[in-house]
């Protein structure tokens, strides 16, 4: 890297050569009487683009793509606020104000959806969240390195699969014939059809988030657990402590910068709820509570064809998204020191 | 170090809960295997768990001599082919160009992809934008909305950070271009991390189905993901499954079950291969910076 770079000396322990570009770029800079910062000199635009331009022409691709397919459609969030025609302007035909922001903030589906998509986000981060470090916590105490790699190895295999797959899974698993109405049979119980019955929807897709996600977030803890040094645990056994102790006060004050850290993703994640599963497995019996704001929007704009007004739901999701992730990250900035950026 | 009674105890129990873990993890699997070679009846009847019962291949044979399933699975190998290269050459070219420290306005190239991780335009104006560039029903509608994970082009970056910044140098004295410093220097020593990347990227594309989903309507384009999720959301597009007679419901459910065994087998057999991989480049990226 200091190849491009002879003013900053790596690790502090470069050779001398970068170091003699160092000050011969500072002479040069003294010379023509340029300013020239302690440390780390900052070429101008054009000298830098006349040294580097082989590697700036690198990310024109990339950049293209970025500015097309993540920056083009902010900037046509704007039909939120102007009317669109299909086959129109991508940016919409005319100016229409807050019309479609004050639609949906008097549709009452829209209050309905977005008090679901809060339940799940809400139900996901109480269970989702800590299955991980709990399944983690387990496999640390396992003596046996085969018994823990296979179990680790194996968990990790639901991460991996289609959405699509699981959905196929879980309605096999839990149609009339399944293997749960298998158990709820034996048990002497009426079959139950999990997937027409709302009251059910929640813990489908709750417990079905967990079996996809539990394995692989453990990958992080597991990580962060091997990192907790090891006299900490002495001292403690030295101190009286027991097992259960040692993990209270050594093993989860180890892990809690990882902790915060997922727990401010998973903030920032609440609302975009795992929409292309829900829209996989939900149908019109269930949308009393499996309808969220991202499938509404979604039925709105690309079934009912109402772009803008789906359009002004979605930037109204993008915004509360950035919104929270922005505030975890101030308040476990300030809280406890830990933060993102 | 002796353990006390309950600990040992507790050694035990925790053992018995991982394989319960391990149990519930895989019981999905063994059961649509199961389903997948089992007679229609029983499956009805809801008796199959974890053996087949009235085992047979007739199912496999019936949906591997289905022309539309095997159109879908080419077009998912050749979209997860295309999309792997081109995310690839995207996110290899942006990583190596943030990997330099020195580069001037390399904290506004980072920023502007970091940026998109916590803000996007949403469904709604990319689909229109997709529409209006013309790309429904292509392959590019597929392959290029998605072309560059950030997740992935940052642990590129972490890696290329830790290269030994000494070779490029000998090699821009030996008269290298950037280019050819890249191609000939970087790359070599970056087997490592461009495996791991293209395995995130393929499996990544050959489970995607909702790009697909929203941007093509001809049956002769659809990945197997789609095929798959037409059967399960019943309307079977293999119209030459199971019509031939009896109940259309009751083949489909074999018919899923064989579809979708068949969708993960590729993953399911790289798997205990690659599963290594995936860790050290999540852990890579775990790298802050």
């Amino acid at each position: 890297m200091s190849l491009h770079e002879p003013t900053t000396a790596p690790d502090g322990a470069s050779a001398t050569g970068p170091e003699a570009a160092t000050s011969a770029v500072l002479a040069a800079k003294a010379r023509k009487g340029e300013r020239a910062p302690k440390g780390r000199a900052k070429l101008s635009w054009r000298k830098s683009i006349r040294r580097d331009w082989q590697l700036y022409t690198l990310v024109l691709l990339p950049l293209a793509f970025f500015v097309i397919f993540r920056y083009l459609p902010m900037a046509g969030n704007v039909i939120a606020f102007r009317r669109f025609q299909p086959g129109g302007s991508i940016f919409g035909e005319e100016w229409v104000g807050l019309r479609y922001v004050e639609m949906f903030l008097n549709d009452p589906t829209f209050w309905n959806v977005f008090g679901n998509t809060l339940t799940i986000g809400l139900l996901s981060l109480i269970f989702a969240f800590p299955a991980p470090i709990i399944l983690a916590l387990l496999l640390n105490e396992v003596r046996t390195r085969y018994f823990k790699r296979f179990v680790q190895t194996l968990s990790y295999l639901p991460h991996f699969l289609s959405i699509v797959i699981i959905a196929g899974m879980l309605l096999q698993l839990l149609s009339l014939e399944g293997t749960v109405n298998q158990i709820v049979r034996a048990v002497g119980a009426e079959p139950v059809p999990f997937m027409q019955r709302p009251e059910w929807f929640r813990a489908v897709y709750i417990s079905s988030e967990v079996w996809q996600t539990v394995g692989w977030g453990t990958i992080l803890y597991l990580a962060a657990l091997t990192q907790i040094d090891q006299s900490l645990y002495e001292a403690a056994r030295i101190d009286g402590a027991n097992r259960w102790k040692q993990t209270l006060h050594v093993t989860l004050p180890g892990i809690r910068p990882t902790m915060i850290t997922l727990l401010i993703l998973n903030i920032g994640t609440f609302m975009a709820v795992g929409f292309e599963k829900i829209l996989l497995i939900y149908n019109p019996l269930t949308y009393p509570t499996a309808d969220v704001i991202a499938t509404y929007l979604y039925r709105v704009g690309l079934e009912s064809n109402n772009f803008s007004y789906a359009a002004a739901i979605g930037m109204f999701e993008a915004i509360i998204g950035l919104t929270l992730i922005l505030s975890a990250n101030a308040i476990s900035r300030r809280l406890v020191g830990t933060s993102l950026w | 170090m002796k353990d006390s009674r309950g600990y040992r105890v507790f050694q035990i129990v925790n053992g018995a809960v991982l394989l319960g873990v391990v149990f519930v993890t895989l019981y999905p699997f063994l059961n649509i295997i199961a389903q997948s070679f089992s007679g229609e009846t029983f499956i009805r009847a809801g008796q199959v768990n974890l053996v087949p019962l009235g085992f047979n291949t007739t199912t496999y044979q019936l949906v591997m001599g289905d022309d539309t399933f095997w159109r879908s699975y080419g077009n998912t190998v050749l979209y997860t082919i295309v999309a792997t290269a081109i995310a690839m050459l995207l996110t290899t070219t942006y990583a190596y160009v943030i990997s330099k420290r020195g580069i001037r306005g390399r904290g506004l190239l980072i920023g502007i992809a970091v940026f998109t991780m916590f803000f996007n335009g949403g469904l709604i104006p990319n689909y229109v934008l997709i529409s209006s560039l013309g790309l429904t029903n292509s392959i590019w509608a597929i392959v290029l909305p998605n072309a560059i994970s950030v997740f992935n082009l940052l642990v590129m970056k972490a890696f290329f950070e830790n290269l030994p910044s000494e070779l490029e140098e000998a090699a821009q004295i030996d008269g290298l271009s950037t280019y050819g410093i890249l191609l000939r220097i970087v790359l070599p020593l970056s087997k490592a991390v461009i495996a791991t990347m293209v395995l995130f990227y393929a499996v990544t594309f050959w489970n995607s189905w909702f790009q697909a989903f929203l941007y093509l309507n001809q049956q002769e384009l659809f990945p197997v993901t789609i095929y798959l999720r037409n059967l399960i959301a019943g309307a079977s597009t293999a119209s030459s499954l199971g019509s031939g007679g009896g109940d259309l419901a009751q083949v489909a459910s074999n018919v899923k079950a064989v579809t979708m065994v068949l969708t993960v087998l590729p993953i399911l057999c790289v798997y205990p291969f690659i599963q290594r991989y995936f860790v050290s480049g999540v852990m890579l990226g775990s790298v802050k910076g």
